[in-house]
Order: C-alpha cells, then structure tokens, then sequence
C-alpha cells in the first residue's frame, strides 16, 4: 500500500495532500477537500452523479484515483456560480427548466453539460442529449433535463 | 465499495512498466483508462498488489499512418479517437463504433487498447479489430511481438496476453478509400453493451467486392470473425448480393449464449435480420451513389 503525494487545482484553489494509492478522486474531492457537491453514488461509474470536470472533460471522479489527478485541474459543482451568488448558464437553465428534484444526479449533470457548453466549440444538440446517457435520475423523468439541454444547444451565450 | 490495498505506480517508459510487470510475477494490473479496472477494483473482483498506471508513458497515446497501416495507441483516449480526422477519413467504420462505446464521460477516459485487451464479447472495439483484420502489438522484458486480432482472443475477457506482457498499440491494416463499412447493434439502452452487434468493410472494384473484413460482437465468447459469409461475398457484383443468404452463412460461424439479457435464440434471430439489414442497406446506399 504505497501513499503519494499531490498537487491539484480544484475550483481555482491549490491543494496539496498525501493520498493513500486506492483513494478515488471522488472520495478525495468530498472527504478531504470538503468539495460536498461531489456525490458518491453507485461507485463503480454507472450513475454519473459523481462527474467533475478534470482538465475540461467530464469524467466519472469514482473512476479516477486521486493520485492520478496530480497536476490536473478539477473543477466541481461549487466552482461554477460567481461568488456573488449569480449562477452559471447550466445552474440557471436546470432551475427554470425544473431540471431537478432531490438533487442527488444534478451536480453531476451540470458538470457534463457545463463541460460541452463551456469551451470554444459549444456541442451541438444531439451531442448534449447523447452526454445525458451517461447520468441515471430516478426523479424528474429526464424531460425538465432534456428540456435544459436544448435550450443550452439553442441560446447562445447561456 | 473501497478497493483493497495496492501499490501504485506510474511509469513512463515501456521498458520500465514491463520491468515492474516482470517483477511483480502476475500480481500487478495495468491502468488505463481505469473505466473497466475501476470498478472491478471498487468491487473487489481485482485485487492486484501493484497497478501500473500507463498513462504517462507518451509512446502509448497518438494516432499515426505508416505504410503498414493506422497505429492507435494503446493509451489513446477513446474521446481523441473519436474526433481524430485520419480515423474519420480512413476507417470511418471504426469511428462510427466508438460512438457506441460507453457513455460521453466514460469515453474522455477511457482508451482503445484497454477495450482491446479487455476483451468484453460484447464490446465494439475487439470486434473491429478482429473484423478488420488488425494486429495487437505488445510488448514485454522478454521482447515484442504482434498477434492478429483473430488470434488474440481465446474466451471471454481472455487472451492470449501473459501477465507480464503490455499491450502498446493496435495495427489496423489499410482499407482503399471509397470501402463500404457496415456498424450496427442492438443495446437495450445507450451505452449499454450492445445484445448482438456487427462491424464490417468491403472494398470494391469495378463494381465487385474484392475484399471483406465482418465480424461479430455478443454473438459468443469472443468477437468472431464471419470468414465464411466473407468468402462467399467476393468477386461478387454489389447487385447479385443476396443479404439474407450472406447473413444466414454469417450465422453459422457464431455461437451464442443464454445470459440474463438475452437468449441464444433471441440473439440468433436479432443476429441474423441485424446483419442481412445493414449489409442490404450498405449495398443499396452505395449501389444508389
């Protein structure tokens, strides 16, 4: 059991830690950073809620060791709104769409679509539906999620 | 769901990540993309002492053309595939599976060689590079060596890799511009794995096919390559082709099993229209152009 030493930007901030090799990103990112919007759900990469953004890409933070992340740029749920309060394009789309309920999945949907519709090249529709499949919600039935996607797609500068 | 303890580490160079392969006697496991290995580890159905995370070894990722053929890396990010322009304008038939491979977020991490050495029946990948005829180059302290993808896979999630060996890079052999491909699969859900599925080309001239590569995926234990359905397919013209009797051959090569997703039966039936359908349509397209 070997343990290393990381350094990682999450959400703009430098951490440093000593990780013991098996720890997952994700069980780094919300027990010893307190990144708290990083959920655990099924652990083995099938329900997506625990998706963060590693170096612009939307991955699965349970599938990731957290020495693996060393030098990386993390990019979580509390990293998106401005700190005065003002809500980025996908947490304000999902809201008026009724994108969400108990709000387990969400975190890790915004982090897809923030990750397609953030950079130079937005994706386009079929792209942002498609990166959906990759998220199980048990509450909202997908549609008010849907919904958001194509807005995202349609409305530039959200 | 915390994996048991290991050791971890990340060379990078081939020679090195062989040497700790060498040493650990099959007590190590290579990480790639960790999409698969992952929740094998989570789940405790992996317990290596030692995981060599390949991810920094730069000859491992790339996509390059040589006479020879299309080289993917092992480490190649199925995502950096999938946009890759050589692979869209050479083997659009590779691209067009990727697509299918997981879902968006498992494809930014996940690469090519681990769903090649992984060898999941179901999967895409094995089976384009079994259908297309490519060759698997891995490497070890005691050299390299390639094996066609025909011969590389022996059982499900089993190949002819021994445990100190590395997979570096897939060879795909070149197909003539203008070849037919030919994708299609049933999955319950996206990115699911798919029931039945499969995967082909056909290179053309003077209006007959001169060449075929089709394969198999969820049809049995291993991706299969359809030799006879291929045989029967060249020198012919793209109009005498008869589907359902090509298909029916294609069949025959396959041997499906029962598991809770499905029945043999169920996949010999899907099987059988899947494949008489895509290569119908591919002809029809084509004879149309």
């Amino acid at each position: 059991m070997s343990e290393h030493r990381v350094n990682l930007t999450i959400n703009g901030r430098r951490h440093a830690a000593t990780v013991e090799a098996r720890m997952s990103l994700g069980d780094y990112l919300r027990d010893e950073a307190g990144y708290t919007g990083v959920h655990l759900g099924c652990e083995h990469g099938v329900c997506g809620a625990c998706t963060v953004i590693v170096d612009d890409r939307a991955v699965r933070s349970c599938l990731i060791l957290a020495v693996q992340a060393d030098g990386a740029e993390v990019t979580t749920a509390e990293g998106l709104a401005d700190s005065d309060g003002t809500l980025h394009p996908v947490q304000q789309v999902m809201r008026e769409e009724h994108a969400l309920q108990c709000g387990f999945c969400t975190p890790g949907i915004v982090m897809t679509l923030a990750a397609l519709t953030g950079g130079q090249d937005k994706a386009d529709e079929a792209t942002l539906m498609n990166s959906l499949s990759g998220h199980i919600c048990r509450c909202t039935g997908y549609q008010g999620i849907r919904r958001a996607a194509r807005r995202l797609a349609a409305e530039p500068g959200t | 769901m915390k994996p048991a303890p290991f050791d971890y580490v990340a060379p990078t160079s081939v020679e090195e990540a062989c040497k700790v392969l060498a040493e650990a006697g099959g007590g190590a496991t290579v990480l790639a993309g960790g999409q698969t290995l992952m929740p094998l580890l989570n789940l405790r159905m992996s317990q290596p002492f030692v995981l060599v995370d390949i991810n920094k070894i730069p000859e491992l990722s790339g996509i390059s053309r040589s006479e020879n053929g299309i080289r993917i890396g092992a480490a190649t990010r199925q995502c950096d595939a999938l946009s890759n322009a050589l692979l869209a304008a050479e083997l659009p038939v590779l691209v067009e599976a990727l697509r299918h491979v997981g879902h968006h977020q498992t494809r930014n991490r996940g690469t090519v060689g681990g769903s090649i050495t992984l060898g999941e029946p179901a999967a895409e990948q094995p089976a384009c590079a079994v259908a297309l005829g490519a060759s698997i180059e891995i490497a070890s302290v005691r050299g390299r060596r390639s094996v066609a993808a025909t011969e590389f896979y022996v059982g499900p999630f089993m190949t002819v890799l021994e445990p100190d060996e590395l997979v570096t890079g897939i060879t795909f052999p070149h197909w003539p511009s203008g070849h037919i491909t030919l994708f299609r699969e049933l999955a319950q859900r996206p990115g699911d794995f798919a029931l039945v599925g499969m995967v082909g080309a056909l290179a053309l001239e003077g209006g007959s096919i001169t060449r075929a590569g089709l394969g198999w995926f969820g049809m049995g234990g291993t991706p299969i390559r359809a030799r006879a359905a291929e045989a029967a397919l060249l020198g012919q013209a793209l109009d005498s082709v008869n589907a359902d009797a090509i298909a029916e051959l294609a069949l025959s090569e396959c041997a499906p099993f029962d598991d809770h997703h499905a029945s043999a039966e169920y996949r010999r039936t899907v099987g059988r229209r899947l494949f008489a359908k895509a290569l119908r349509e591919a002809l029809t397209v084509r004879e149309a152009a």
